[in-house]
């Protein structure tokens, strides 16, 4: 993983299209309900998770971003497929002959459930982290009126990020260079011993970063977030997408 | 960083839960963190902020950071017992909150509309359970540093344990598919196994920390005894 200079991030892809233009604020709210809306889709409604892609590639098209890009990127997800492979095989319910094998019709639902809608709620978060620079999408936050000490302590740790990362690794540097190769649990030794380091460098390095604070006037509060706010022609265009994702997942309970 | 198999220890993603589940939950973490601010400003004052996001930003490497349960199987840290332990219940709870907000907004590492029950489970349960086990074994704890060190050990097996419990309430409410019995069994016997690494990890971190700076750790700090002037003269 790779976090560079503070602005940038491994899923950010710089661009200048109408998506990537569009205020942070607006795309974060749009992204939770296009999730929402896929979320919402009954699982019977196959057809209608074809149309929520669709609706996807529209705004990859307007974002210019490539297919092959994104599939890369989407790969996040490999984990939780494992859960969606394993209800079929465990799942109660009538079963299904399919290679030999006996498959819980309700398993294969609640699996194929877990899947489309995990891998279009990757893909849309993939899409928002594409078009979003990392200090937009802070900025966007504290405009959606979370806590400012939320937002000042997501910047610091954005800040520092990878600062500590750099640390972590070049600490794992040492170890491997000097033969450490743990496969076991009881292993862990040295491991552990450079998390205990990493923990006591990250605490006294903010320790320090407070007293530079303190110094540069800090009395407790930080500046407000300035970020451009959104017209309601701009909010209008934006919520189009999600207004018709919402009509999809509506339409999927008459089509089920 | 090399390529990582995260097999376990992982954040539920999109369509596991339900639309309403989804949402009560995500009420519910944005009650628990309103709660968490305010007390946090309580335990750090203006040295909130740069404490708090270089714990996160610590939090965060650490996740980073895989070790081995079984062969072929790797974990990672979940790190709310380590924070509730070393920064306290309040400030871990935020930390590891606002890790669990970006993962997803910029690695998509758990779903969106999952955020809220994520938050749920990993920061709210998982690091007050464990604050809770450790606070409840503090006497033991203040005793000796094998005593701390075991301490962290069971709440950070109990906490990833309880937080488990926390997807399988969820599941109940609003997940399909598997029998309740069968998720209960599946998510308590894997993160049994898990909360060892987690368990040891975290004891051995908290072993470090008390080794080089023992006032720093939170559950044992207000328990120090504090400087006193004696008057007494010095006699030759």
């Amino acid at each position: 993983m790779t976090v560079g200079a503070g602005h940038t991030h491994a899923l950010h892809r710089p661009g200048d299209s109408v998506v990537h233009r569009l205020p942070a604020h607006v795309k974060i709210v749009v992204a939770f309900l296009m999730v929402l809306a896929v979320v919402a889709t009954p699982r019977e409604a196959f057809a209608i998770f074809g149309l929520h892609f669709l609706l996807l590639v529209g705004i990859w098209v307007a974002a210019r971003i490539p297919p092959g890009w994104l599939a890369a990127r989407s790969l996040i997800e490999a984990p939780f497929v494992v859960l969606a492979v394993l209800l079929p095989f465990f799942a109660a319910g009538p079963r299904v002959e399919w290679w030999g094998m006996s498959l819980s019709l309700d398993g294969l639902l609640a699996g194929w459930n877990i899947l489309v809608k995990g891998t279009l709620g990757v893909l849309i978060s993939v899409t928002l982290a594409a078009t979003t620079p990392l200090r937009d999408l802070v900025s966007g936050l504290s405009r959606l009126r979370v806590p400012s000490m939320v937002c000042v302590i997501a910047t610091l740790m954005l800040r520092y990020l990878e600062v500590i990362a750099a640390e972590a690794r070049r600490m794992r540097l040492a170890r491997l260079s000097r033969g450490h190769d743990p496969r076991f649990v009881w292993q862990l030794g040295a491991t552990v011993r450079s998390v205990g380091s990493l923990f006591l460098r990250s605490y006294e390095r903010g320790e320090r970063v407070h007293l530079a604070m303190l110094s540069r006037g800090f009395t407790g509060s930080m500046p407000a977030f300035t970020t451009a706010s959104a017209s309601r022609v701009t909010w209008s265009v934006a919520l189009l997408p999600a207004a018709v994702g919402l009509a999809l997942a509506i339409s999927g309970y008459w089509v089920a | 960083m090399e390529p990582q198999t995260d097999l376990v220890a992982m954040h539920m993603s999109d369509g596991i839960v339900n639309a309403p589940t989804s949402l009560i939950f995500g009420v519910v973490a944005v009650l628990g963190l309103a709660v968490c601010v305010a007390r946090a400003r309580r335990d750090l004052d203006d040295r909130t902020a740069p404490m708090a996001g270089l714990v996160a930003a610590f939090v965060f490497a650490v996740q980073m950071l895989n070790f081995p349960i079984l062969p072929g199987v790797s974990g990672h840290l979940l790190g709310g017992a380590l924070c509730a332990i070393l920064v306290g219940p309040y400030v871990g709870a935020i930390c590891v909150s606002i890790v669990l907000l970006l993962q997803a907004l910029l690695f998509a590492d758990g779903g969106l509309s999952a955020l809220g029950t994520n938050i749920t489970n990993m920061a709210l349960i998982g690091t007050f359970v464990g604050y809770g086990v450790a606070v409840a074994l503090r006497r033991f704890a203040l005793r000796s540093r094998a005593g701390l060190v075991v301490t962290a050990f069971v709440a950070a097996w109990v906490n990833t344990v309880v937080a488990s419990l926390g997807f399988v309430l969820e599941y109940a409410i609003g997940g399909q598919g598997l029998a309740l019995g069968t998720v209960f069994g599946l998510m308590v016997g894997f993160h049994a196994l898990i909360g060892i690494g987690e368990g040891i990890i975290t004891a051995l971190t908290v072993g470090a920390v008390a080794a080089v700076r023992p006032d720093l750790i939170y559950l044992t700090r207000s328990a120090a005894p504090s400087l006193q002037i004696k008057s007494q003269g010095v006699t030759s």
